[in-house]
């Protein structure tokens, strides 16, 4: 409750100091627009559901392409790091194109897919696959060779003893590579929708864009909120469970 | 098969090693680890293989409990030759080697859960009277970290327990632990082992720890692992590592110990 109250304290003196400065009349205002303009923005667009409409077919893109990503990411990783053949290949595929920032996924996909939502579920899979794969498989190698073999003494073998021992044994690896491959994915679609117009959905990116182009900076301030908020809300509900999970079972919680 | 079937005690299994030879290559040595060691566990035998470190005592372990292969001998577990792990012989290492994503009651379960003819309900059952032979009932819902050294490895006792294996297998199981604990286990060990009946090979460098707790202690040495001598230990039961006779019993068996070494060390030196 405390730390609500702290919390809440500070964001209402930032937006206070903001709309101080604004009065102040330091900036122009086509440039730093007050809080109360961007405040106004975000109510109409959202009651005319063009912010939700854009929230939505911007999540959904993320989502399918993240869900796709991990998906493949995940049983690719263990097999990766269980045959060196795929180690050796696939590995150092996944490890260089980890390196490559997923934005440079745009150009390859615009003209493989067109503007299409092909192209924004290619550039969203690209960002989440490859760090998937590789925290995957790292976390089977982090994995004490003790638990196979006391598992094994138990009767698991083959496929059990990867479901039931090595991957969980990896947890704090894969849902690490999965916030790793969430960040990549949220970037790379942003700047896939800047970048580019689809005409079957416009997403926030998109919003963003217009923003820049009609030089109106609240709206700009605005959607960028949104995006936070988003990225905040996603590491508070997706990844936080997840974490608090951890952090019990396996004791390394701080406070 | 039913519930008191499967808590009811196998019969311990007898255990017969002939001629095992294991050779270890590590970087560009090759380690001598076992040299044609042959041993004979009774139905039920309490038996404790000491000897200096790198003498091959727990690689005899891992290759009786079908985790490493000999490259040469036979291993028989009641006339069955010994292939690869199995129920009927169980492990406890000196690491408790619990799963930290499982509480202590879902760790017990693991093993039942591969027995696939039980219902939950009663692989519950045979957890939980496993976890109260060893003292842990209250804590079924605890994590590993939220549990002390002493207490991990009672859930390795547990665990190993639970299958219901006719041979239990212990690689040093209390050597990480500090010396009240280890006293308290020793005294649970043999309460257990009095009443579940199992044929207990177990692996430990601390001579008199294997006083303690064997109807036999096995002397192994280094370079290549051999097995130099038997010991029978004849003290009544439970016996406390404090006692007198005891202790009389570890000094012959640390004189033996010492002797060898010594031994070993001139035939190093020709």
């Amino acid at each position: 409750m405390r730390r609500l109250l702290s919390a809440l304290l500070f964001f209402a003196a930032l937006l206070l100091l903001w709309e101080g400065l604004c009065r102040a009349r330091l900036w122009s205002p086509v440039l730093v627009p007050s809080p109360v303009s961007v405040g106004r923005y975000l109510w109409s667009a959202a009651a005319d559901g063009s912010l939700l409409g854009a929230a939505l077919v911007t999540l959904r893109r993320l989502f399918l392409g993240y869900l796709f990503g991990i998906a493949l990411g995940l049983p690719l990783g263990l097999l990766t790091a269980r045959f060196k053949l795929l180690n050796d290949t696939l590995g150092l595929v996944s490890l260089g194109l980890q390196t490559l920032p997923s934005v440079c996924w745009v150009p390859l996909a615009l003209l493989w897919f067109g503007q299409t939502e092909s192209a924004m579920f290619f550039v969203v899979v690209m960002g989440t696959l490859w760090s998937m794969i590789i925290a995957t498989e790292s976390g089977v190698r982090n994995v004490p060779p003790i638990y196979a073999r006391a598992a094994r003494t138990m009767g698991s073998k083959g496929l059990h003893t990867w479901l039931k021992v090595m991957l969980p044994a990896s947890l704090p690896f894969v849902v690490s590579g999965m916030k790793q491959g969430w960040a990549f994915a949220w970037r790379s679609l942003m700047a896939a929708e800047i970048y580019v117009t689809i005409l079957s959905g416009f997403g926030l990116g998109h919003l963003l864009h217009y923003g820049r182009e009609l030089q109106a900076m609240e709206q700009v301030i605005g959607i960028m909120l949104v995006i936070i908020v988003i990225g905040l809300l996603a590491d508070k509900v997706l990844f936080s469970p997840w974490e608090r999970f951890l952090h019990r079972r396996w004791g390394t919680a701080r406070s | 098969m039913n519930l008191q079937a499967e808590i009811g005690n196998e019969s311990p299994a007898k255990l017969s090693l002939r001629g095992v030879s294991k050779r270890f290559q590590t970087g560009s040595t090759q380690v001598h680890a076992l040299d044609d060691v042959s041993l004979d566990v009774g139905e039920g035998e309490f038996v404790c293989l000491v000897g200096p470190s790198g003498c091959g005592k727990s690689t005899l372990l891992s290759i009786i409990a079908g985790l490493e292969q000999a490259d040469q001998g036979t291993l028989l577990t009641d006339g069955q030759p010994i292939r690869e792990p199995g129920r009927d012989r169980m492990v406890m290492f000196q690491e408790a080697a619990l799963f930290p994503w499982l509480d202590v009651l879902d760790n017990v379960l693991f093993g039942l859960k591969l027995k696939p003819w039980l219902k939950a309900a009663e692989r519950i059952e045979v957890a939980r009277f496993y976890l109260k032979l060893v003292g842990l009932e209250k804590f079924s819902h605890s994590y590993v970290h939220e549990l002390s050294g002493g207490m991990k490895q009672r859930t390795a006792l547990a665990r190993a327990l639970a299958p219901n294996p006719k041979v239990l297998l212990m690689d040093e199981p209390f050597a990480a632990l500090d010396a009240l604990t280890r006293e308290q286990l020793y005294g649970d060990l043999q309460r257990i082992w009095a009443q579940r009946r199992k044929t207990i090979v177990f692996v430990t460098h601390n001579v008199r720890e294997a006083v303690c707790l064997g109807d036999r202690v096995v002397l192994f040495s280094p370079n290549p692992g051999r097995i130099r001598e038997h010991f029978k230990i004849d003290l009544p039961r439970p016996r406390d590592i404090n006692s007198p006779s005891l202790a009389e019993h570890a000094q012959q068996i640390m004189a033996a110990l010492k002797g060898h070494e010594q031994v070993n060390a001139e035939e190093v030196a020709e």
